[in-house]
This record gives structure tokens, sequence and C-alpha cells, in this order.
């Protein structure tokens, strides 16, 4: 049972709180050894106590010797001294953009093994074993990852936070990150505000007769709005003007190629199919359980959208008030005081 | 100006999608369960197209830019490499060798950065992901080899004397990064689509420089690629049933919405 490092991921701002998919990262490296927890930012006691009771033994901070690095490169610093000075037995870090960059860069220098996007990770007995989900989901492939310190990202929400308390030691660790990757610099950063046009959108949300009327649109921008993403409309809904003509989809409109189309109050004419078959997740809600939309989605809603997407909203609204990590450290906080 | 352009023979969704089912399954997966190339029909990656098009792009606005398309695979992969050729890349390079079957990320990204280092480049562009196996970090790990900055997931890309600005998504903001050139740059779906080439490009293409380089070429050694220096071992694919047919939801709004936010939430949809 060696270490096996965890990098931590921090809230940006919001009091530098551990965000929740740090715990399943930790719950995971329970299974094979110590968990040690890497950050990057300087942690609090409430951080700590919060990594503690998810079972870190160890929370290494690191420190970059050259200032201004960004946080990518100094994670990829730390977690390549700790590993070899550890001989960890696994790396582990969430998925995402900078997951993936910094689990690349931390596998070249360790010369070691690199799975990512697992949705599951065991012990085995010639090392871990991964499995994940190729070709969109369509096959689950399980593999061995030999070799010393493999690094491993984990698809968020892979298994269920368990906490297992442990008092953790934190340790300070000075790095030098190499000179040429500190050099990419954030020159410009811009909130999405205005809402985005259908054309690539990774998100669609599109309203057809069933919306009813221009103020029942309303509702559709506010359900996109909440999910960050475009609004479209089928041919009934332009012309009637409930939606401007470029918010078109199908043969006629824009053809688009989301990761998520809401369709609500869609019938699913062969026109619209044509524009929004290609979406990787159809999610149709509709009155009418035949409607052709239904035998293309993926997740079909049967009911009224005046009632559903208000709910649904209202969902959202919960979930996001309720950001993960921050109840869960103020209870460790309140169990060690 | 020298731009390296990586690019990937992939299996075409259009042609033939696994769909599921054990019918495409063992079309899919050959018996020492790597794709099988042989049996599907394979095309230039969609994402490789744009980051052609991203260097021919570059190369309109300045005089002195080069391309390279470079491509590691079975033979076969010469159609790719012929199509970015028709799309403006200006010579090609093809590192095939039997050694290679079975290569996982770690033995592609050295050998494509060792390509990479010997060609010379100021800037790498390669596409963000592939369609097939899709890990999505070769691009960081060839950086890493060379000892470059790396901007991944690039929605635009403009190159300056001396630095590439690059534009890309970041939880909800834009986010504009510069990098000093060499840097490796890998650009998304959302970069500009490549034009349709002409009948003429098409034609012209196949005049132009099309190198094949196996492992000796490149002192490389053989035992330090293909599947038996691979990192990681497939121990079985057994095939995953598709979200579709539809996951149905009925009842009461209120219920059927937080079932609805929990799928979103659960496939990470939001």
């Amino acid at each position: 049972m060696g270490p096996v490092l965890v990098l931590v991921e921090q809230h940006e701002g919001n009091g530098d709180t551990v965000q929740s998919r740090t715990y399943e990262l930790l719950t995971i490296a329970r299974r094979f050894g110590d968990p040690v927890a890497v950050a990057r930012h300087p942690v609090d006691a409430a951080c700590v106590a919060a990594l503690g009771r998810y079972g870190a033994t160890r929370v290494c901070v690191v420190e970059s010797a050259v200032p201004g690095a960004s946080p990518a490169v100094v994670a990829v610093a730390g977690l390549a001294e700790l590993a070899w000075q550890m001989s960890a037995v696994a790396v582990l870090i969430g998925s995402g953009r900078e997951g993936r960059e910094v689990a690349a860069r931390t596998s070249v220098r360790l010369g070691a093994g690199i799975v990512t996007d697992a949705v599951d990770v065991r012990p085995g007995p010639g090392g871990p074993v991964t499995v994940q989900d190729v070709c969109e989901g369509a096959y689950r492939v399980e593999s061995v990852v030999r070799g010393d310190s493999p690094v491993i990202t984990v698809a968020p929400g892979a298994v269920a936070a368990v906490p297992d308390p442990a008092v953790p030691v934190v340790e300070r660790v000075r790095v030098r990150p190499a000179e040429p990757a500190c050099a990419v610099r954030v020159v410009a950063r811009t909130p999405k505000t205005r809402r985005p046009g259908v054309a690539g959108a990774a998100v669609v949300v599109a309203g057809g007769r069933g919306v009813g009327s221009a103020d029942g649109f309303a509702l559709i921008e506010k359900v996109a709005d909440a999910l960050g993403g475009a609004v479209g409309g089928t041919h009934a809904a332009a012309d009637h003007g409930w939606c401007p003509p470029d918010a078109l989809i199908g043969q006629t409109g824009a053809i688009v190629h989301p990761r998520l189309y809401l369709a609500c109050g869609i019938s699913g004419s062969v026109h619209h199919r044509a524009g929004m078959r290609h979406a990787s997740t159809i999610v149709a809600i509709d009155k009418d359980p035949s409607a052709p939309i239904f035998r293309i989605a993926d997740v079909a809603v049967v009911g009224d959208l005046h009632e559903v997407l208000p709910a649904l909203l209202a969902e959202l609204d919960r979930q996001r008030r309720q950001p993960c990590g921050v109840e869960e450290t103020a209870a460790a906080d309140t169990a060690v005081t | 100006m020298k731009v390296v352009v990586l690019v990937k023979h992939v299996p075409d969704e259009a042609a033939d999608r696994p769909s599921g089912t054990e019918a495409s399954g063992t079309k899919v997966f050959a018996p020492d369960l790597t794709i099988d190339r042989g049996a599907l029909s394979c095309r230039l990656g969609a994402l490789d197209e744009n980051a052609v098009e991203q260097a021919m792009r570059i190369a309109r606005r300045r005089l002195d830019v080069q391309i390279i398309a470079v491509t590691m695979g079975p033979a076969g992969a010469e159609r790719s490499l012929a199509r970015a050729l028709a799309l403006g890349a200006d010579e090609g390079v093809h590192v095939r060798d039997d050694a290679l079957h079975g290569s996982d990320a770690r033995a592609t990204a050295s050998v494509l950065a060792t390509v990479v280092a010997r060609l010379g480049f100021d800037l790498v562009l390669c596409g963000a992901a592939s369609s097939d196996s899709g890990m999505s970090v070769v691009p960081a790990m060839v950086a890493e080899h060379l000892g470059v900055p790396v901007a991944c997931d690039a929605d635009a890309v403009w190159v300056g004397e001396d630095e590439v600005l690059v534009r890309r998504d970041a939880d909800g903001f834009v986010e504009e990064v510069a990098a000093p050139l060499p840097a490796v740059v890998s650009v998304t779906e959302r970069a500009d689509e490549p034009r349709y080439p002409s009948f003429r490009a098409i034609v012209e293409a196949r005049h132009k420089v099309l190198r094949t380089w196996s492992l000796a070429d490149l002192r490389i050694r053989p035992e330090t690629v293909g599947a038996n220096a691979s990192a990681t071992v497939v121990r079985s694919v057994t095939p995953h049933p598709g979200e579709r047919p539809a996951v149905l939801i009925e009842g009461a709004s209120d219920v059927a919405a937080a079932r609805l936010a929990r799928y979103l939430t659960e496939h990470q949809l939001i």
C-alpha cells in the first residue's frame, strides 16, 4: 500500500473551497493505498479538515519558485516531483481540459502510462484496472495499467464520495517549473454574456408549435440561459415570429451538432429532424407520447412543457445554490472544532 | 515559417458507425482488441481537417509558410495524407512500421515528437481529439517531449511574428491565451471548417512529396513502441447498451423535472 497522489481542485475565488470531485478521487485513492492530496493553492484549516474527512493522510502544498507560473505548470512540476520521490502507486487527476494537460505532461515526465476519462478504477494484481467508455459509450473497455506511477484522469461522478476521516499532515513542496512551459499567459478573459448562435453551440434549447406563444418562448430562453445554450426554433416557431429566423433549425435553416439538444413542444417533422438528428444527446419534452421526436430522443419526457420547464429551472437553480463542497467543509470544520 | 500538422486516419463515422450491436462489434475490434482499420472505411479525422485549414489560413497571410502533414499509421493512412495535401499541405510524412501496431498514447507521442523535432517546426497544429480513441492527450504529450508550450482546444488561432494567440472556451468564459513560438496548438470543431478542395488541388496533391519513414529511419528502437511496450493492456471490450432507445420519463412535472435534471448532471451535460 503505497501513496496515491490526488490533485486537489479548488473553487476559484470562493474562499478556496475544495471541489467535490476531489473527494471522489480521494475515495478511489483509498482503494489502492494512502491518499496524498496535492494542492496548488495555499490551503486553510477548513480545507485540510475537509480533505482529511475523505481520507487524505498527507496534504502537500506545491509552491512555485518562479512567480506567475500557471497553475497547470505548477501542478505538473509538483506531481512529477512527488510521484518520483514517494514512488507513488498512481496519480489521480480529475478530467477536463486542464486535468488532461496536467496528466499528459506528468506522464511524459514520469515515463508512465496514461489513462483518461476512467469511469471506474479498481486495484488489480498486475496494476490498477481502469474502465473506460469508448466509441461514444457504445463499448466499455477494461484495461490493466502497467509500470510505475500510472497517471489516470477520472470522469466526474464516476464514484460517490465516501468519507473516511483521517488527520492529515501538511507539508510544503517548492518546485521550479521549466521556463518555456510557463510562458503560456492569459491575455483576456471575458465572461460569456450574449447568448450564442445555434450553429456551433454546445447546448441548444429549441421550441416548436407546442410552445404556443411568443411569451412561451421567453421560457425557452430562460432555460437556454440556465444551461448556457443557444435558442433554436422550428419552422412553425419562426413563421409565427416567436423566434428570429436565424434561429430556425431544420433542412432549410441551421443544421446543428450540439452535445445536448433540448426539444420542447416539437413533434419532430422530417424537416426538423434533418437539422438536429446529429446531436449527441437529444432530450424531448412533448405532450403527445406518439410524437416522432421520441423515436430519436435519448430522453423522452411526456408532459406539458409549461409545467416541466419551470420545474426544471427550479431544480437547476436549487443545484446551483448548493455548490458541492461548501457545506461539507463547513461540516468538517465544526467536527474539528 | 514551418507549420507541422499532425493528422490521423480514423474510422469514418458516417460510413459504418458502431451501433452497439454484436454484429458491428466484431467488425470494429480485431482479435487483439485494437481497432481493425482494415475492416472499416477510414478517412482523415474531421478535426485534423480543421487543423490543416488553420495552417492554410496562416499561410495566406504570410509568404514564408511551409505546411507539412504528418501521420503515423498503417498502409491505408496514405489516403488521409493525400486528403491533407489536397486541402493545402505542401508535403506529407507517413510514419509506417509494423512494429508500431497497437501503440498507446505514450508511444504515439514520442514517435510524433521525434518526427516533428527532425522536421523542425515553428508551430505544430493538430485536432483536439480523434473520433476513435479520443484520449486527447497526445498534443500535450508531444509538447512536453519537445519542451514547448501547448494551447489545447483552440476555437480560433492567430499567429504573430513570435507568438501564437488562441481563443478558447473555459467554463463560462472566453479565454484568450498567448504562447511564444515554437508551440503546439490543438483545434476544436469550432475552428473554421475546411473548404471543399478544388479538382485541380486534388490532382496537384498527387505530385506533392510524400515521404515514408520507418522506425529505423527515425532511429527509434522497435521494442519501445507497439503493443508490447504499451502501458495499458486491454482485458476486455464489451458492447455497452447505448442510450437510445430512450429513457422514458412520465408522471408529475416536478418529479419528471428532477429526474431530467439528474440525467443531465450525470451525463455532464450541464
